[in-house]
């Protein structure tokens, strides 16, 4: 496979892929389970997960490790199967992929707090990001996505972990913003540009963000960044926020509403545009024939 | 009281290691530890809790100043029971089972803990009948019930009818809270009231116990 950051410096935009989490949840996971032991109970879910994306169009397929990190894994005392969880994500997406998409390397927080907010040291965060991502590099993930990040020192010791284990690894990093009357912000209080400047600091290739609040803030999020950079931006957004209704969860944001918002996306020079909680196979699609208009325009 | 105005400040700074010095100094000046708690620490918290609201700081920093409460607290508590202060009410709390996110419960916690209230905390994961029992067995006033997924939000409703089937329901108040939740949930599955964040849920508890 072209290097993916060769592609996007040619001017080619592309395209990750939907929802792990809520598709998980469609096919059965169970409230309270953790979602990795998926990885070795029933990798076939992970692989229709993968297929389903894949034939959607995405160039970029991610493992379904966002809780993978050993100190994640701690809460639900699977931390010694650290190595065997990851590599078995990896897995079940290069089955149904082969060296036709991207293996995106899912690393979610960990769980804790560094101090002095928290009782948790740099170091065993550091440490367990390695771990994690060790397992996911050497199992042949084809870049590292640093993801739903709130804490800008966590995410930088997750980048600067994938970077120690391999420099040549592309490393994107996204972070989770909400919406405040003074303007963007993450849970933690890191504003846009703390995190432009942090996140490329540290390392990451590409950066951006995810999850949020629907994607017409995304397009005001991604605005801001690129005023702030030239670095590849990644953009994955949820399909609104989550609504109760008849018991059930949805959300709002159907596959057209959100490939409109795609188009502006692109505009602004978005480089990797994808979907988080509540996107679909269907939002993946739509995104993609979106995404072909403007490449083949490019080409 | 000059003292207690520093206890404030360095409170709001998140200070804690000075907190905990000036809280003893107050002490050793003979202060009533209920004034140090309510002019010093509360007084404190409370501009924490406001300056939250309108995000004009973050979790860390509230995260520090509860730090810096507990640094004060932890001086202040031997002596109250000693003297037989008595708390305004008592809430148990916990994050539904299945839920093992547990900042916001705890920030909850301790804005309550910081109005003067007994909180008894039951952590993460918690099952509904650990809720309606440890109220009954402990005669708390109201529960506090968090959530941050929306897949585990079910189970608020679950508190809610076993706290029914107890006969309890509408005797100790049902507050629920979390980033997926809004007023109209909390009416579909009968809780008494949905606080939006730490200052709103001390407000509703002093609602429901007469004293706000």
């Amino acid at each position: 496979m072209r290097d993916i950051l060769d592609r996007i410096k040619n001017g080619e935009v592309l395209l990750a892929d939907g929802a792990m989490g809520t598709m998980l949840i469609e096919k059965g996971l169970k409230i309270g389970d953790c979602p990795e032991r998926l990885n070795l109970d029933k990798p076939e879910l992970l692989g229709e997960i993968a297929r389903q994306y894949f034939d959607a169009g995405a160039d970029i397929i991610q493992t379904n490790t966002f809780g993978g990190s050993p100190l994640k894994l701690a809460q639900y005392s699977l931390e010694s199967e650290t190595e065997e969880l990851n590599i078995a994500a990896v897995n079940a997406v290069r089955q149904v992929v082969g060296n036709n998409a991207y293996i995106y390397g899912s690393c979610g927080p960990s769980g804790r707090l560094l101090k002095p907010y928290g009782d948790t040291e740099h170091q065993e965060v550091l440490d367990s990001f390695k771990r994690q991502i060790t397992a996911l590099i050497s199992e042949g993930a084809d870049l590292i996505c640093v993801e739903t990040m709130t804490d800008l020192e966590e995410a930088r010791l997750a980048i600067k972990a994938a970077k120690s284990i391999d420099s040549s690894i592309p490393v994107s990093a996204t972070m989770t913003f909400d919406v405040t009357p003074r303007g963007f912000f993450t849970i933690m209080g890191v504003d846009i540009q703390h995190a432009v400047k942090g996140l490329i600091e540290a390392g990451a290739d590409m950066i951006g963000s995810n999850c949020g609040n629907g994607i017409e803030n995304m397009v005001k999020i991604a605005e801001e960044f690129r005023r702030l950079t030239s670095i590849p931006l990644v953009i994955q957004s949820n399909a609104g926020l989550p609504e109760m209704i008849d018991g059930r969860i949805e959300y709002s944001e159907s596959p057209e509403f959100m490939a409109e918002r795609c188009k502006q996306l692109i505009d602004i020079d978005v480089n990797v545009i994808g979907g988080c909680c509540g996107t679909t196979p269907e939002h993946i699609s739509a995104f993609r024939n979106v995404i072909d208009k403007h490449n083949s325009k490019n080409s | 009281m000059e003292i207690l105005k520093q206890i404030s400040e360095s409170l709001e700074k998140g200070d804690f290691n000075r907190v905990g010095e000036l809280t003893q100094q107050a002490l050793d000046q003979g202060l009533d530890p209920k004034v140090i708690l309510d002019d010093g620490l509360i007084a404190g918290m409370s501009i924490v809790g406001q300056k939250f609201k309108v995000h004009e700081i973050f979790l860390p920093d509230v995260l520090l100043a509860a730090k810096a409460m507990y640094a004060g607290m932890d001086l202040l508590k031997p002596l109250m029971i000693k003297e037989n202060i008595p708390s305004i009410g008592k809430v148990v709390m916990g994050t539904v089972q299945g839920d093992l996110h547990d900042i916001g419960k705890n920030l909850v916690s301790i804005m309550l803990k910081g109005a003067g209230l007994d909180v008894i905390d039951l952590g993460n994961d918690v099952p509904p009948a650990k809720f309606v029992d440890t109220a009954i067995s402990e005669n708390a006033d109201v529960i506090g019930i968090s959530t941050l997924l929306t897949t585990t939000m079910p189970v608020m409703g679950e508190v809610v009818e076993m706290a029914k089937e107890r006969g309890v329901y509408g005797k100790v108040k049902i507050i629920v809270g979390g980033a997926p939740l809004n007023a109209d949930y909390a009416e579909q599955i009968g809780a008494d009231a949905y606080c939006f964040d730490g200052v709103n849920a001390v407000d509703c508890v002093k609602r429901f116990l007469g004293a706000g």
